[in-house]
């Protein structure tokens, strides 16, 4: 990877948008005899915000840490870029796994760091840039998710919405292909949750990155759901875009988002004719 | 726990130390944390461990000189006394099961808070050993430089015997100095600072496969560090008894 030019100078740079897909292939997944993910198929697109929705113990975060190799799949494949993440060496999966920024749902900062040395952790073990290197890309990180003045305070003396711009910010660190997000603005007040739900989107589009966020948030799938993924019960009940949802007529997508009384009348006056 | 349940949690408990034991990604961080860790298990405890060894030290002399009634003893053996019940057992054994209690439930907390806050998922999705990098400075931090604290241990406990002798009378400071010098085989030192280290190594060892493997939120957290206590002092105890048997 490369983050600097020839100067010095801190680059971004953009890779081919075809190489960075994701293919989950027939997943299965039993926890005992409970059937957690039942035959999931799917394609995860670049630059575009997918969003894997289901109501609590749906088993969108299985499915989630699953891809990202948490969880080891009973049945069915995960393709990164057309390979089998299952056929990988662990030494490739390592190599895999430095090009994903994870955001989880706690934010899972490091406590014993500060913010500043949060966010160069994976810098120190994967790159030899010196220390001014790590300290602009720190700042650029800081700065790309709207925050200044924080470097030397610790995790446990931000806000929860601070938290998760930190974990962003160390998300993208390395300029990650793929970056996963496991329920963003779960405990965010509704203003702030919007506020993460389009510093996402715009990272995802900026960096052309692969996401995928696990979500049971509305506001969310309105707002930034290029493709969805509807999971009930551990089965793909239905997929497709946010403007298609209005139309869908899977019944438990349309229970799940339409729950409040609010919701169907929107549905109400969209479709009446 | 059942027969299978305990071979079991050998296998994971091997698992993980060959995760740990494995080459760090990289030494400038490894001693980075490797100090880190020296503060915080073994230097800090130090007070802890000077406070009660120049107590136990104190009450050995009271309890050995009240306990001589025969004229034919002589009192310098209250020095002697004092001086083996430190080297043999109190500043290795009983200092050990003390770090048991302080520095194995620190362990087993720590890494069970990360655990359960995802924090070392977070570790191992960035495609680091967390095994390694968390455990093994540890690890190495305490077994290196607690044989030391065992040294610091036994002239505290000498000196707390001092100044119970110097201060009550029982006996005189020339007949504890004469007992402290008698018979003295400084085998029993390197015999002590050896049993430290491997002590050191199971209470970090086993302290950090309980909080590494913590499960159930933050009653999960508190159950993993009274279990690393429990199956950490046991099993000083039983290599305590292993040891002494193939050492003296």
């Amino acid at each position: 990877m490369q983050f600097f030019d020839s100067d010095n100078k801190l680059v971004h740079y953009k890779c081919d948008a075809l190489v960075r897909m994701i293919t989950v292939s027939h997943i299965w997944k039993f926890f005992g005899e409970q059937t957690v993910l039942s035959d999931i198929s799917s394609t995860f697109e670049t630059g575009k915000a997918n969003l894997i929705i289901g109501a609590s113990g749906s088993g969108k975060t299985v499915l989630l840490k699953t891809m990202i190799g948490l969880h080891k799949a009973d049945k069915g494949e995960i393709f990164y870029d057309s390979i089998s993440f299952g056929a990988m060496s662990a030494p490739e999966q390592r190599l895999l796994r430095q090009q994903m920024g994870i955001l989880f749902q706690g934010s899972a900062l490091f406590d014993f760091a500060t913010v500043e040395e949060n966010i160069r952790f994976p810098m120190d073990f994967f790159t030899d840039w010196n220390t001014e290197q790590k300290r602009d890309r720190v700042a650029f990180c800081l700065k790309r998710v709207n925050l200044s003045n924080v470097q030397r305070l610790y995790p446990s003396e931000l806000s929860g919405g601070m938290q998760k711009r930190v974990g962003i910010a160390r998300a993208i660190a390395l300029n990650p292909k793929y970056l996963f997000c496991d329920e963003p603005n779960s405990g965010l007040d509704p203003q702030t949750a919007i506020i993460i739900d389009e510093l996402i989107y715009e990272i995802t589009q900026e960096f052309q990155m692969t996401t995928i966020i696990n979500t049971h948030d509305m506001n969310s799938v309105m707002a930034i759901g290029d493709k969805l993924i509807f999971i009930h019960k551990g089965v793909k009940a239905w997929e497709g875009a946010k403007d298609e949802v209005i139309h869908a007529d899977c019944p438990t997508l349309n229970d799940f988002v339409f729950a409040s009384k609010l919701a169907r009348k929107i549905k109400e006056n969209t479709i009446a004719p | 726990m059942n027969l299978g349940n305990g071979i079991k949690m050998i296998g994971a408990y091997s698992l993980l130390m060959k995760r740990v034991f494995a080459k760090p990604e990289k030494w400038r961080i490894f001693w980075r944390y490797f100090f880190i860790e020296l503060d915080k298990l073994c230097i800090q405890t130090i007070p802890l461990i000077m406070i009660i060894s120049v107590a136990v030290g104190a009450v050995l002399v009271v309890q050995t000189a009240s306990n001589i009634e025969s004229p034919f003893i002589p009192k310098m053996y209250v020095g002697y006394m004092v001086r083996e019940s430190l080297v043999l057992e109190f500043s290795s054994t009983l200092i050990a099961l003390l770090l048991a209690g302080k520095v194995g439930s620190n362990i087993a907390s720590e890494l069970g808070s990360m655990r359960i806050t995802e924090q070392i998922d977070a570790m191992e999705m960035m495609g680091i050993n967390s095994a390694g990098f968390l455990i093994l400075p540890k690890i190495s931090a305490a077994t290196l430089f607690n044989p030391f604290m065992m040294l610091i241990s036994f002239i505290c406990g000498l000196i707390g015997g001092w100044l119970m002798v110097a201060s009550s009378g029982l006996i005189t400071v020339e007949e504890y100095v004469n007992g402290l010098q008698f018979a003295y085989n400084p085998y029993f030192i390197s015999y002590s600072m050896v049993k430290m280290a491997i002590f050191s190594l199971i209470i970090t060892s086993v302290s950090s496969f309980y909080g590494y493997n913590a499960t159930n939120g933050s009653l999960g957290v508190g159950q993993s560090s009274t279990r690393a206590i429990v199956v950490c002092s046991f099993l000083i105890l039983i290599t305590n008894l292993f040891i002494t048997n193939v050492m003296l």
